[in-house]
């Protein structure tokens, strides 16, 4: 999940790095007052989790609290990647003398955590890793063993850093390290750290992205920041749609049937497991079909949960029918998911027969799934007929009968 | 051969009374020469068996009571708890483990994988279903109950890794159907940082005799695949790999995470279309269904004999 830049600085501050004196404004009377208080050049900065914010407006200077209220009015106002801001930052405009960047992330290939340290900040990381990368200092280091001083001292003096400064960067990148650890962080990164005219050194921007599945164990961090358990932080914001399959998974916790993602299109899918929904979605599109969701069953749900799902998927406009396909199944039982979803038809006064273009879930307690299937009229596929095979036969079913309709 | 288990191989199940558990020991026992499950580990079960399996406190206890070090441990307990339980298996002695669990931090993963190394002992997972050798034994969820896995799973030349479970499975029984079996199955999990990887895992299938050709099943996230070309083109691996890529809608939809949680895709590298063009450049075909995989199989065996 990712944190909003005023939360990234208050994690980075909580660490004990220094930052720039700042305040968080959701009105323009807030960011007046915060202008005053800081009495000198600031920065309006919008808070958005998107990136691009300097391109789309969303950075304004201003020299007086009347400046900064302006740019307010206007940044408050502004939508940027699809997300109106939910506030901005006030921050005070330091004489930099020179930008740092400090930055640590996880290595999957090593599994280790990689810092990485550059004398050139304030620009996008990667850019200059590709064309200087001799400007960009990397060490991995220790999860078991506690990070040491010594380690940050040697990536930065590792680019020729020297003298007064390197005192005053060493224990800010130590920092970094262990805050990345102790909050199960999967990016920690100060860009730019700002080498100020008065030689003190300090975070300019800050950007934190925590991992969902430490959510439950950093619940104090996330109290501590206002982060409700309701916020997922995804790329984009859940749908309604998408919320109604989260309210599905929750009803039990057997198994799981959810997942949902909202699509347009009007073949419904009632798909699993991980991998079996990744290839399945795939397929529908490779063979011309438009899917309206994506989602996963597995681990066993129950006929309650396979209904719900089925029933939601059934219930979104514009879809016409739904295929209920998974991967070979070894621990979801192919009767259960056949009776729920046999069962939201039913429920919702539609036919099975018609309704399910297609139902492939081959595995553990087929032949009793199968057996349903049939009283119902319901086509369906064993393992003989492959998962492309299976989502072919749905899209044609149902444009074959969007073709029918339109004759 | 099989690469990691074989029918000699011993293991406990920590976090053995759990419903899954319970069902999975029953399917290892069952399946081909029946897995010799030396105990089982819950806190405070101690006197109790499962399926003839006796139950523990302690990995310790199992031990004691083997009379001899155990060669692995399948993990199912909760994900708060998992480090710890990998821990405590690593510090007894124990050489492979398998963790089942899912949704542990990639913080606790990386301590336990670091733990591993410093111990000499391999993980397998998290988030996996665990080893199959057809016919011989299988440690894990893998294939479902004996009579099931007996559909999916055959002897062969081919060796399977995946990061989908269920697709192993899948991938398998395509195989079978079309005639070819597998030397050994292997669910890696699907996280973004896992105990072996590919590239990990291809040196011991190179040094299998059985093992002809290898498939993978792949996705978006990570740099796994990128790792395992690297490594091909090093090396010059003996064994023709065969890859399926699911998930490739992924790509229009950076920073959204899909099946898995390793799939997040994050940086370039990263996509669908990525990955397939750097398997390519070392020469690993990349299969367009999962139907397609049994012929290009065969055919690359037919060219390296």
């Amino acid at each position: 999940m990712r944190f909003f830049e005023y939360e990234s600085r208050a994690i980075v501050a909580k660490a004990g790095i220094p930052v720039t004196r700042h305040g968080f404004a959701t009105t323009v009377a807030e960011v007046s007052e915060l202008a005053e208080q800081i009495a000198g050049p600031v920065v309006i900065k919008s808070q958005v989790l998107s990136g691009g914010r300097m391109k789309a407006g969303g950075v304004q200077f201003a020299d007086t609290p009347a400046e900064a209220a302006g740019h307010a009015e206007q940044v408050l106002k502004l939508e940027i990647g699809g997300q109106m801001p939910r506030g901005v930052l006030v921050d005070s405009r330091a004489a930099v003398r020179h930008e740092y960047y400090a930055g640590v992330v996880w290595d999957g290939i090593r599994k280790l955590p990689v810092m990485l340290f550059s004398d050139m900040g304030g620009i996008d990381i990667e850019e200059v890793a590709e064309q200087q990368p001799e400007h960009v200092a990397r060490a991995h280091f220790s999860t078991l063993r506690p990070f040491s001083e010594w380690q940050a001292k040697q990536v930065i003096a590792s680019l020729g850093i020297s003298g007064t400064v390197l005192g005053r960067l060493t224990p800010i990148l130590t920092r970094l390290a262990r805050l990345f650890l102790a909050y199960d962080m999967t990016l920690a990164e100060i860009n730019p750290l700002g080498e100020l005219e008065d030689g003190s050194v300090v975070a300019l921007d800050a950007h934190m992205d925590m991992e969902n599945e430490a959510r439950p164990r950093q619940r104090e961090l996330l109290q501590e920041l206002g982060v409700g358990d309701e916020e997922t932080r995804q790329a984009r914001e859940p749908t309604p749609f998408e919320l109604a399959g989260e309210e599905v998974d929750a009803q039990d916790h057997r198994g799981v049937a959810g997942n949902v993602t909202e699509f347009d299109g009007n073949l419904g899918l009632v798909i699993g497991a991980g991998g079996g929904s990744l290839t399945l979605f795939d397929a529908v599109r490779a063979h011309g079909g438009n899917p309206a969701n994506y989602c996963e069953i597995g681990g066993n749900p129950s006929v309650r949960k396979a209904c719900g799902l089925a029933k939601l998927v059934l219930g979104k406009p514009g879809v016409d029918k739904i295929a209920v396909m998974m991967s070979i199944v070894s621990n979801t039982r192919v009767d259960i998911v056949a009776r729920g979803v046999i069962k939201a038809c039913l429920e919702l006064g539609l036919d099975p027969a018609e309704k399910i273009a297609i139902f492939r879930i081959p595995g553990a307690w087929e032949e009793e799934g199968f057996k349903i299937l049939e009283r119902y009229g319901v086509e369906y596929a064993d393992r003989s007929v492959s998962l492309h095979e299976a989502a072919r036969r749905a899209v044609e079913k149902i444009q074959g009968g969007e073709l029918a309709g339109a004759r | 051969m099989s690469i990691l288990i074989d029918e000699r191989t011993t293991f406990i199940v920590q976090g053995i009374t759990g419903r899954e558990a319970v069902n999975l020991t029953r399917e290892c026992l069952d399946y081909g020469k029946g897995a010799k499950i030396v105990g089982g580990v819950t806190p405070g079960r101690l006197g109790r068996d499962v399926h003839g399996v006796p139950v523990f406190d302690t990995v310790a206890q199992a031990v004691a009571h083997h009379g001899a070090a155990i060669d692995g441990s399948v993990v199912t307990v909760p994900p708060a708890f998992t480090k710890d339980a990998v821990f405590e298996a690593l510090e007894n002695g124990v050489k492979l483990v398998v963790i089942v669990t899912e949704r542990i931090p990639r913080g606790d993963v990386a301590q336990m994988v670091e733990l591993a190394g410093d111990r000499g002992a391999r993980i397998i997972g998290p988030n996996c279903l665990g080893i199959i050798v057809p016919d011989v034994i299988k440690m894990g969820g893998i294939g479902g109950p004996a009579k099931d896995a007996a559909k999916s799973y055959s002897s062969g030349p081919v060796g399977v890794i995946s990061r989908s479970g269920g697709m192993t499975t899948e991938m398998s029984s395509t195989l079978t159907a079309a005639g070819l079996g597998q030397s050994t199955a292997v669910s890696i999990g699907g996280d973004a940082i896992i105990g072996s990887s590919y590239a990990e895992l291809l040196p011991l299938f190179e040094a299998d005799s059985q093992t002809e050709a290898i498939v993978i099943y792949t996705e978006p996230g990570g740099r796994m695949e990128a790792e395992l070309a690297r490594y091909v083109l090093d090396s010059g691996s003996r064994l023709p790999i065969v890859a399926f890529m699911a998930g490739r809608f992924m790509d229009e939809m950076p920073g959204m995470s899909f099946g898995h949680a390793g799939t997040i895709v994050e940086g370039k590298e990263d996509t669908a279309s990525e990955k397939i063009a750097r398997l390519a450049e070392a020469g690993i075909v990349v299969a367009e269904e999962i139907s397609q995989i049994p012929e290009l199989v065969r055919g690359r065996i037919a060219t390296t004999v």
